[in-house]
């Protein structure tokens, strides 16, 4: 394929070959010779002592290797990595086998080591633990009001980690407001749930004396430094290989108790052993997201120009969280797209006996934007303007980039009320509007409902990414990247930019990732990073390799470097069209005796992109609804999504990005919720009660675009990963309660379940 | 006990538990790896397969209950070494990213447009019901199952 221009063209992935016909292997798809099965038992209780293991009976089974214990390896190994740093990790941590106190459902208490997984899962059964229940600190709003035991000792109150930007006028201006408004609003927990379960094998390593891991994980160089660490093995030793990764969305984004025992288990034992995961164990296990109560006020004037904005965050972190930083992004996040002069932000992140709530697609960004997205169509509603209009009076305007808002954030580029025009036209919003009002008018049918959200967010997190492009001697290609891709697509898209910054052929390019001992140190794939921070590193490592190519192109068509130049593909003397040199002919000489002393043998280059601030992509989401007025049972009619993610690379990859975002925002308005009961026993631990959304949940999805670009990196390119799940979920909220709006209904807690609006339709 | 089937086109006899699913059969003593597990209750449909012509969840079938039958897997959906069109359709219309899903969903998806040909975009997001993907919002998929529906519908 010899397409002049790669970047920007709609072509099918290099991936999919692979994947289509059953040969793609993910963790659990890989046996190794003598490799013996592990099994978790994991504690049914959300707070309890463990007072004893009996595990004699579970060890007599034929076929057990071994059944492990905490207390057998508690001076072995450190503790699980947990967000607050040292002080946190000896204080509210745990081992990966716990060994004294649980204090979640689903925290692992024993292992079994046995020669098949079906055995050691019968071994399981006849482990008899000896446990003191406790009271739990289960439910968000009791455990922030102090009503609940903190779940760690030496606490005063499962309340954490606080953090609060406050500008210096806001309360004088709520004070002076002609308008104020106040709502609640939750964000509820809800579950990543992958397609792939986690999985982990994990070999000695005859070799280095260390260890060979597989695993299921959007971060294998962060899974290698955290496991040296907490093995206390040299890095150096540790191979962290994430094949074939079956989504990951977040949850796959920190190391897991698994992980470490595996490694330490077959250590140990110097087998290699393998955990699949099932279904159930990963709901329990794997981290949450969302999960945050806010209080949210806003000040306006009668035009509905917002004055100043006050938003109180509660965030849940479960036990043993791995980072605090979600309601930190929410702050930073909280203005969304607008200009709001006086802020107040407040975040209280509390403890409680569930599982750790960590990253999920978007992770504090969703949540913020869907708090102002409300409460700019709180505003609307109550001066009864245009939702469109007052968004379009706040924007941030295109001359006041770079902006500052006063939460901290530094917005690169934008261009909001151009966006929102594009989503208006593509929905044909004036008609829309007419409809439901010739509706309204007739009270007939069912009731129809226009929502829409503006959404921003920060991405393209750093530190850095890295990058190798090497040439062969046959004039191939073979790129390494740092991200770990899991389905996004970054052969293919990392292909297309090689291809155009060298004078690769696209076929000729193989990209690999996700295999540490292959690769430069590199960070991995989450927070839509990948093409912004990974692809920049290629980018850089292209240049060296034109540099390069150009010096030994000059070499060979005996002319000065400077008279050489790179077009078309090809290396050429300027001016002289029939002087041209392919990339092949020069890997070629750049292998061979016959290179000048001054320059080097081979053609590679490695290199390294340091984002200098995040980026900042947005668009304008459009949700249209029909609500039944007998059963309050929601249907989706239209959906129309403008996003501006900066220049594309790969126009087909970024299209699915986005369906893949509305399917998981829409899901969280209309579907899914993670629930816990008051003793902290996980109600919807199973896709029977967990709700996935399904095809037929959906509609079409219209797509369209802005192209603003970043001035931050040399692609122009902001993320897309995350954007559509940020956007889609005000809209589709805003776009219920708009169709409700005539029963004098303001505000419904998520997510819009038939019933819970059936029950505000009767209340109403 | 012994159960013997054929799979893609190959006579397989084995020893197995009476327990064992016929998922668990196909992927870990055939090696047949295509065929995912991504539940433990039938909802997600990654272990779709066809048994006697008919899609059938392999998790819902225990190995002794296939004894005798004729099974086919992603692995056997080609023939001659040509995709199937559902293969093709789902490769064009990057209706796959991390591709977990995408065994069951070609397959539930073969099977459905072979029955239906002509099935409308209703039809197919009704009847994908039974398979969930988390990365693609399902919209690629039902693009890709309508362009062989659509293409069946003008071949008959």
């Amino acid at each position: 394929m010899a397409l002049r221009s790669m970047v920007g063209a709609n072509i099918k992935r290099k991936e999919d070959p692979g994947l289509i016909n059953g040969a793609g292997k993910y963790v659990g798809d890989i046996k190794l010779p003598g490799m013996a099965h592990v099994a978790f038992l994991r504690s049914p209780y959300a707070h309890a002592d463990i007072l004893g293991i009996d595990r004699a009976a579970a060890e007599s089974r034929q076929g057990v290797h071994a059944v492990i214990t905490g207390a057998d390896l508690q001076d072995k190994w450190e503790t699980v990595p947990v967000a607050g740093g040292r002080k946190a990790r000896a204080n509210y941590s745990h081992y990966a086998i716990s060994a004294e106190r649980v204090r979640h459902v689903g925290e692992i208490v024993a292992a079994v080591i046995a020669e098949s997984a079906e055995i050691a899962a019968d071994a399981l059964d006849e482990i008899v633990v000896d446990y003191a229940e406790l009271p739990a600190a289960a439910d968000l709003l009791t455990a922030y009001a102090g009503a609940a035991p903190p779940i760690f000792a030496g606490l005063d109150s499962n309340i954490v980690d606080t953090g609060e930007k406050k500008s210096d006028d806001v309360d004088a201006v709520f004070e002076n407001a002609p308008h104020t408004l106040r709502q609640r609003m939750h964000s509820q927990r809800v579950a990543g749930v992958p397609m792939e379960v986690r999985a982990v094998l994990a070999a000695p390593d005859a070799v280095t004396g260390g260890l060979t891991l597989w695993t299921s994980t959007q971060i294998p160089h962060g899974v290698r430094s955290a496991l040296a660490e907490a093995l206390r093995l040299p890095e150096n030793t540790l191979r962290v290989i994430a094949p074939n990764v079956g989504g990951g969305f977040g949850v796959k984004n920190q190391l897991y108790p698994e992980e470490m025992a595996l490694a330490k288990l077959a250590q140990l034992h110097n087998k290699p052993m393998r955990w699949s995961g099932t279904r159930a164990e990963h709901f329990i296990s794997t981290t949450h997201g969302r999960s945050q109560i806010a209080d949210v006020e806003v000040a306006f004037d009668d035009e509905g120009r917002i004055l100043g904005l006050r938003l109180h965050v509660i965030g849940e972190l479960g036990a043993y969280p791995p980072f605090y930083d979600i309601a930190h992004l929410t702050g930073l996040m909280a203005t969304g797209n607008y200009d709001i002069p006086a802020v107040h932000f407040k975040a209280s992140n509390v403890f409680t006996n569930t599982v750790a709530v960590a990253a999920y697609r978007g992770a504090g960004r969703p949540e913020a934007i869907y708090y102002i997205e409300r409460a700019i169509d709180l505003v609307a509603g109550e001066l009864d303007i245009d939702p469109a209009n007052v968004r379009r009076r706040n924007y941030i305007q295109p001359d006041q980039f770079p902006y500052k808002t006063p939460t901290g954030s530094t917005y690169d580029t934008g261009e909001y009320e151009k966006n929102l025009d594009t989503a208006l036209r593509a929905a044909d919003y004036h008609t829309l509007r007419t409809e439901q009002a010739q509706r309204r008018a007739d009270d007939a049918g069912s009731l129809l409902g226009i929502g829409m959200a503006t959404y921003v967010e920060m991405c393209g997190f750093g530190p850095y990414e890295s990058g190798v492009v090497r040439v062969e001697p046959s004039g191939t290609v073979t790129v390494y990247t740092g991200t770990s891709p899991h389905g996004q697509g970054l052969q293919t898209t990392f292909a297309q930019v090689v291809a155009d910054e060298i004078g690769a052929d696209y076929d000729d390019i193989v990209v690999r990732h996700g295999d540490t001992s292959s690769q430069p140190v590199g960070v991995g794939t989450f927070g839509s990073r990948s093409l912004a921070v990974g692809g920049s590193a290629i980018v850089r490592a292209s240049k060296v390799v034109r540099e390069k190519a150009i010096k030994i192109a000059a070499h060979m068509l005996e002319a000065a470097p400077g008279d050489i130049e790179f077009a078309d593909g090809e290396y050429r003397v300027k001016g002289v069209p029939g002087s041209s040199l392919s990339l092949s002919q020069i890997a070629k000489r750049a292998y061979s005796e016959r290179l000048p002393d001054d320059i080097d043998t081979g053609l590679e280059g490695t290199d390294f992109f340091r984002p200098p601030d995040f980026i900042y992509p947005f668009g304008t989401h459009i949700a249209v609804v029909e609500i039944e007025r007998e059963t309050g049972l929601i249907s989706l009619r239209d959906y129309f999504s403008v996003d501006d993610c900066g220049p594309r690379i790969s126009p087909l990859l970024v299209a699915g990005q986005i369906h893949g975002g509305l399917a998981q925002g829409i899901g969280q308005a209309l579907l899914e919720q993670v629930i816990y009961d008051e003793q902290g026993q996980l109600l919807t631990g199973t896709m029977m009660d967990y709700t996935m959304p399904r095809a037929d949940d959906f509609p079409h999805f219209s797509l369209d675009q802005t192209v603003t670009e970043t001035t931050l990196n040399p692609l122009g390119a902001k993320g897309i990963g995350e954007a559509a799940t940020i956007g889609s979920t005000p809209a589709v909220v805003n776009a219920v309660m708009d169709a409700l709006r005539p029963l004098g209904l303001r505000h419904i807690d998520m997510p819009l379940t038939p019933r819970r609006i059936w029950e505000a339709m009767q209340s109403a | 006990m012994n159960v013997s089937m054929t799979i893609n086109g190959e006579a397989v006899s084995r020893e197995v538990e009476a327990r064992t699913l016929l998922v668990h059969f196909i992927r870990e003593d055939l090696d047949l790896t295509g065929t995912k597990i991504g539940c433990d209750t039938s909802q997600c449909g990654a272990c779709t397969i066809h048994v006697n012509g008919k899609i059938a969840k392999a998790c819902t079938l225990l190995a002794a209950q296939a004894d005798g039958a004729d099974i086919t897997t992603i692995e056997g959906l080609a023939e001659n070494g040509e995709h199937h069109p559902m293969q093709t359709a789902f490769w064009e219309n990057h209706g796959l990213q991390c591709g977990y899903c995408t065994p069951g969903m070609i397959m539930a998806s073969a099977a459905f447009v072979r029955d239906n040909p002509g099935a409308s975009e209703d039809d197919i997001r009704h009847y994908l019901e039974g398979n969930i993907c988390r990365c693609t919002g399902y919209h690629n998929i039902v693009k890709a199952v309508k362009q062989v529906a659509d293409a069946a519908a003008g071949g008959a």
